[in-house]
């Protein structure tokens, strides 16, 4: 599926190549053949329409369209104008032109509208995107009749495409729920069966409510009825999946934190901030490379984890290293700098939300089927979330920062004692859990605005995650994170928004009552340091 | 016993001089000295300085708590504001028909929401000795049962702030829901009087400041003598070495839980004051922010020690006042330095700076003494 919209888009880059390379040529062939379109007896245009269709041009289909449609104006001057609600383009060029005074419609006749759109079907049928063809298909199926369906068996005998084809011959399952036999009516239903399409449904409905034949009004109401349940199951993998993807952002937001205030015990109210900071680092890069937008998340991914790490070091050196076993110090003195770098942030970007744009590969969704499709930008991060997630653990478990760092998180003094220099440790340790929220926040620019306040709204979220899965301990915040998504989405239809955040809090709150250490606590000597 | 308290004490002493002189001098200042001399003190002042006054109480509920018992609360804003609403519901229900829409049955946004008659919860109000009753027992039947919840599971430390901070975030996304029956974003506001009088009129202005300065003075006392006492020394023992106490005997959670009930029960009282002088209570009171807020009032101060927090309060709030009327870029920056200056160099704030100076100098009184003396 993935790969067949990717080579869709290769498909469409390709030939918008081929269409500029001779444009000039092809360009002044085409004016012709449009403006021959006003021409004066029907048979004329006719003609000419043809002709337009023959031409290959890429816009015949929408020069035909305003045709059908009785956009197509003539000028007085002999240029043709596609005359739209918000103004007029020059129908050849493609250029928007100013409404010239005294143009008037192309009249056409009802011959002329059924030849036209045979000849629109026929262009986008045959049309070498998969996904241009789709789309026709699938504005053609509320209005079949029997030369649309002759145009889809034609295109079926050719089409190559699994998705195309399953359209193609729901339209002509349709078709034959218009015919006379019952037979053939209970077959076209059979047919129709399990297909989503939201055309197909409403027919589906219309059958199964005023159908003659009993045992036809029988079939659509079954089958209308396997289809309804196929789309909740649809529409709960659609939840399932923007839960997972809000969790995926939680466990980004929360997962430098896990280490801060996990693996040192530190409490860090500048989180959110060190986030922001991302964010804005996201938005300067884009700035500094303007052309090349596809690749700045890319370069910013490293730069935003390490201004965030700068900062964090800075902060760890100057202020939380005298605070030391005092958590609720360390927590007022954090929040102390999160004010500091909150305003910082105001007096250099100004206290509006700053733009970031969204890269092309992100931009659109992935439609797996009419009832479900993933915006690209969701999937990514959490995909993204997984890597970074995995990345993290790996440095934890297999190199000798981690290795410290664990050390000197059980246990200070031996670590010390057995040469581990404490002091860098606990300054790497920081950076490397600020630089993770710096990562976050490149992820989060692509979700939210991006401003001074970004990171004030994800700190709360980011302590619930961490708590709730059990400080210290990395695979409690992945799976906290993700449940609290989950179920915050699931809780969303039936109590808006809102109240599904005061109930997640809530259950927080009680959930910390019965297990004060988190779903999973450390244990051992660990526990009660 | 009352003499005891405030005299034991040289904070005391002084906190108490200075409040009853404030008692004393802004009503006659503000009533009794033309508007014209200089000697007169606005009535923009006095409210001011009433504010001023309910802050402290505020600040000294959550020193009552963070001071003596280590319990570091996050969300004794949610107390604060759960007060004020009491209040401004009262306020509300006396707005009866001089409302924009003329309903005396029914607030004005509950009318604007298309609200046919009033929700039960607001039943009651009309009268102020229910809503004042309230006023008290809201926020202290919700931090019994949070209390009663936590400290029994023996959440502590750090965990218990964060869920003190996740307590008054929920209440504040609950409160912006119109749906809740309290004026979602906009709050309760275009209050008219309170207990027949215009709030608008100077006299009740004063009257206001006055009451809540009796009620800092009063709480004062009634914290001094909570601390002083052998409840107050439990506490502290608690504080120090929570599992010592509990294996010597003492029902941690109980004490625990009385601790932070009555002190949220002094938060709420701060907030029923508040509303009437600035006019207005809507759910950013709720918001992390401002519970942050009075714990660094407390930490400026000097936690530990009653007088601090209220002078902290005092402080920081007219730093605010100033600031953000003469440089209001520069305020932020100066509350995010204090936030971090205070907690690294002055762990116990102001008051613990004087008595650092006091000790110098009389131990270099002392040295210069002996240093003459052979």
């Amino acid at each position: 599926m993935l790969a067949r919209t990717f080579l869709g888009r290769l498909a469409l880059g390709w030939l918008l190549a081929v269409c500029l390379l001779p444009a000039a040529a092809l360009a002044d062939d085409f004016a012709e053949r449009v403006a021959a379109l006003n021409a004066g007896s029907f048979a004329e245009k006719q003609a000419a329409a043809d002709a337009v269709a023959a031409s290959g041009h890429p816009s015949a289909v929408a020069v035909l369209k305003a045709l059908l449609d009785g956009k197509l104006h003539a000028a007085p001057d002999g240029r043709v104008l596609i005359v739209g609600a918000d103004g007029a383009v020059d129908a050849a060029s493609g250029e928007p032109v100013d409404a010239v005074a005294g143009s008037s419609r192309i009249v056409i006749n009802n011959r002329m509208r059924a030849g036209l759109r045979g000849l629109i079907a026929q262009l986008s049928l045959g049309h070498p995107d998969a996904e241009v063809r789709l789309q026709a298909v699938r504005d053609m199926l509320p209005a079949m009749d029997a030369a649309a369906a002759a145009q889809f068996r034609e295109a079926l005998a050719t089409e190559r495409d699994d998705t195309v084809r399953d359209l193609l011959e729901s339209g002509l399952a349709l078709v034959d729920l218009d015919a006379d036999d019952p037979a053939v009516r209970l077959a076209a239903v059979q047919r129709l069966d399990g297909r989503l399409n939201p055309t197909v449904r409403a027919r589906l409905q219309a059958v199964a409510d005023s159908d003659a034949d009993p045992q036809v009004k029988a079939a659509a109401a079954a089958a209308l009825k396997r289809i309804e349940g196929k789309l909740q199951r649809y529409r709960f993998v659609e939840t399932l999946f923007f839960g997972l993807s809000l969790g995926s952002v939680l466990v980004l937001a929360a997962i430098g934190l896990a280490i801060t205030f996990g693996v040192m015990g530190v409490i860090n109210m500048a989180h959110g901030e060190l986030i922001m900071l991302g964010a804005y680092t996201t938005y300067v890069v884009q700035q500094l490379m303007p052309q090349h937008l596809g690749w700045s998340l890319a370069v910013a991914v490293p730069a935003a984890f390490l201004v965030s790490a700068l900062v964090g070091i800075a902060i760890e050196r100057g202020i939380i290293r005298f605070l030391y076993g005092r958590p609720l110090e360390t927590l007022l003195a954090t929040f102390g700098v999160s004010l500091l770098l909150q305003q910082a942030v105001r007096s250099i970007f100004s206290p509006l939300n700053r733009t970031v744009a969204t890269p092309e590969w992100m931009a659109g969704s992935l439609a797996i089927n009419p009832a479900l499709s993933i915006t690209y930008n969701r999937l990514y991060i959490l995909i993204f979330s997984l890597l970074v997630f995995a990345a993290l653990l790996v440095v934890l478990k297999r190199t000798s920062l981690g290795l410290k760092v664990r050390a000197v998180a059980q246990n200070r003094a031996m670590a010390r004692a057995l040469g581990v220099r404490s002091a860098r440790v606990d300054a790497l340790t920081f950076g490397l859990g600020s630089g993770i929220a710096g990562v976050a926040g490149v992820a989060l620019s692509q979700l939210t605005n991006v401003g001074p306040n970004l990171g004030q709204s994800y700190i709360v979220d980011s302590f619930m995650v961490v708590v709730f899965g059990g400080v210290g301990n990395l695979w409690g915040t992945l799976v906290a994170g993700l449940s609290l998504g989950v179920v915050n989405k699931f809780l969303e239809p039936y109590a808006g928004a809102v109240l599904a955040k005061i109930l997640v809090l809530v259950f927080i709150i009680l959930f910390i009552q019965k297990r004060p250490r988190g779903l999973f606590p450390q244990k051992g000597r660990a526990a009660e340091a | 016993m009352i003499t005891r308290l405030i005299l034991s004490d040289r904070g005391s002493r002084w906190l108490f001089a200075v409040l009853i002189a404030a008692a004393v001098l802004v009503p006659v200042g503000n009533l009794l000295v033309p508007a014209g001399s200089p000697l007169h003190i606005p009535t923009y002042t006095v409210t001011l300085l009433g504010k001023y006054l309910c802050y402290a109480l505020l600040a000294l509920s959550v020193d009552l708590i963070w001071g003596y018992c280590g319990i570091l609360s996050l969300g004794h804003g949610a107390f604060f504001a759960l007060g004020g609403y009491c209040m401004g519901m009262y306020l509300m229900r006396q707005i009866g028909g001089r409302g924009v829409y003329g309903n005396a049955e029914l607030p004005d946004f509950m009318v604007f929401l298309n609200w046919q008659e009033l929700p039960w919860y607001w039943y009651g109000f009309d009268m102020f000795p229910f809503a004042m009753l309230m006023v008290l027992l809201v926020p202290g039947l919700l931090a019994f049962v949070f209390g009663a919840l936590a400290f029994r599971s023996r959440v502590n430390g750090v965990y218990l702030s964060i869920i003190t901070q996740a307590l008054t975030y929920a209440l504040m996304l609950a409160f912006f829901r119109n749906e809740m029956g309290f004026g979602g974003n906009n709050g309760l506001t275009d209050f008219k009087d309170i207990l027949g009088f215009s709030l608008q009129a100077d006299g009740t202005r004063v009257a206001l400041f006055l009451a809540s300065c009796l009620a800092l003075g009063l709480g004062y006392l009634a914290c001094r003598y909570l601390v002083t006492s052998r409840f107050g020394r439990v506490i502290v023992a608690i504080r120090d070495a929570e599992s010592r106490a509990r294996f010597v005997g003492y029902r941690v959670e109980r004490y625990k839980m009385w601790l932070f009930t009555f002190s949220a029960v002094l938060a709420g009282i701060a907030g029923a004051l508040y509303v009437p002088q600035v006019g207005i209570i809507n759910p950013g009171e709720f918001a992390p922010l401002n519970s942050i807020e009075v714990v660094v009032w407390v930490a400026v101060g000097g936690r530990g020690t009653l007088f601090g927090p209220v002078l902290g309060a005092m402080a920081v709030n007219y730093a605010k006042t100033y600031f953000t009327a003469a440089l209001p870029e520069v305020w932020l920056y100066a509350l995010g330095l204090l936030f971090v200056l205070v907690t690294v160099l002055l762990p116990q704030g102001i008051v613990g700076l004087l008595g650092r100076l006091r000790l110098r100098r009389r131990t270099s009184e002392t040295t210069a003494a002996t240093a003459e003396a052979p």
